[in-house]
């Protein structure tokens, strides 16, 4: 029994969810020097060496024009269409003191309060 | 002879992590999702295992995408957590069932698992949330861990169904082992949940109650979707539970769940905790 397939299309050959990008091989080429930049980000020597000098860091990675544009706008959704993978961008995300729920309201347009009641909202119990 | 003597599938959102060093377990939003642990832990302390066998997924401490094992075991006697890099404390470093390890490994490979061993591995939340969980402030931890980390970050993921067929050979693997240890088995992750995209925030309480229904019984049905599908039933996160199914399949044919506990939300995160006495544990109490 599969419960899947109902909202999902096939495009170019490769499936696609709604709202939903894919970490797959061509997100994981295209990202990869963002993801090596904020994968150092575990280091917390290297997290005050960015806030020091964001331009300078960044240029020691070689990030790609989009993603220099993405990281500089803070714009998530931006980093993951250049190839950002969402566990190494929340710990760019941790430098600036935001979690998950933050970045998770600034990709659906929401408040962060609203982002918050619209989870609160589907509890059961 | 070596006993598995249950397993415990949880949620490992390093927001508990956080909510643990700030004390807030008895606050409204965290106490649903805390109160599940109480049988766990009464169960715990009446069975007392040795070594924790954990199927779990790295979130970037450990692996970075420049090497992604599908399946990494841990062959370590000490393995250490760090810095992820988002204000979680460092926590104490957890002894490694060193010998378990090899024999495992042994058997895996010898049955045709591919396998990445690692005889130096960081564990990150996914691995230390869970150890906080289940044994709450214990210094140093009580078990001995032999941590399985399964890709669930870059794609393509191993299929569900080979998660279960390898969550089965470690059982049999476990019920070989000449060594005396009480084995407890761990699935950690999920439910459902979505981080990234225009869906973020994204839970299916229908998928994750068919989950928590099925694991049990019938952790085939769970195996008969690929990991995309997962995705799309329960998020980009929320395909984690293949380390569930994995750890389903470790723990053998017979379960009875013993508690079971699904909380919305904690963080992004449809939480959910459960508790099973395994076929060898039945047969020993009978």
């Amino acid at each position: 029994m599969s419960m899947a397939t109902a909202t999902t299309e096939e495009r170019g050959g490769k499936r696609s969810i709604p709202g939903t990008p894919v970490f797959d091989g061509d997100a994981a080429t295209r990202g990869y020097a963002l993801n090596r930049m904020c994968y150092s980000f575990n280091e917390a020597s290297n997290r005050a060496q960015f806030l020091k000098d964001e331009e300078g860091y960044c240029g020691q990675f070689g990030l790609t024009p989009e993603q220099r544009d993405a990281v500089r706008n803070r714009d998530v959704l931006a980093m993951i269409a250049a190839g950002g993978n969402i566990y190494y961008l929340a710990k760019l995300a941790g430098i600036f003191g935001l979690n998950v729920q933050d970045v998770g309201a600034q990709q659906t347009g929401m408040s962060v309060d609203a982002f918050k009641q619209m989870l609160l909202d589907q509890a059961e119990d | 002879m070596a006993q598995i003597i249950g397993g415990i599938l949880t949620s490992h959102v390093p927001a508990i992590g956080g909510a643990i060093a700030r004390g807030q377990q008895e606050e409204p939003y965290w106490k649903p999702f805390f109160d599940g642990f109480r049988p766990v832990h009464q169960w715990l302390a009446a069975q007392r295992p040795d070594v924790a066998v954990m199927f779990y997924n790295d979130h970037g401490l450990n692996f970075f995408l420049d090497k992604m094992p599908t399946f990494a075991v841990g062959a370590a006697d000490r393995y250490r957590n760090a810095d992820e890099g988002w204000g979680l404390p460092v926590m104490q470093a957890a002894g490694g069932a060193q010998a378990l390890s090899w024999h495992i490994i042994e058997h895996l490979v010898g049955a045709e698992f591919d396998i990445t061993t690692c005889q130096s591995m960081l564990i990150d939340h996914a691995v230390v949330v869970p150890l906080q969980l289940c044994w709450p402030g214990a210094q140093p931890w009580p078990v001995k861990i032999v941590p399985i980390a399964i890709n669930t970050v870059q794609h393509p993921l191993p299929s569900p169904a080979r998660c279960l067929a390898l969550g089965r050979a470690v059982g049999q693997a476990l019920t070989n082992w000449q060594g005396a240890d009480r084995i407890v088995v761990l699935g950690t992750g999920g439910l459902s949940h979505q981080l990234e995209g225009k869906r973020a925030g994204y839970i299916n309480a229908d998928y994750d109650r068919f989950c928590l229904d099925e694991i049990g019984p019938n952790p085939d049905v769970l195996a008969r979707d690929s990991a995309v599908d997962i995705v799309e039933l329960a998020g980009t996160q929320g395909v984690e539970i293949i380390n569930w199914i994995a750890a389903r399949g470790a723990m053998g044919a017979d379960v009875r769940e013993l508690a079971r506990n699904y909380h919305i939300p904690i963080s992004n995160t449809a939480a959910a905790t459960m508790l099973f006495e395994t076929g060898s544990s039945l047969r020993a109490a009978a």
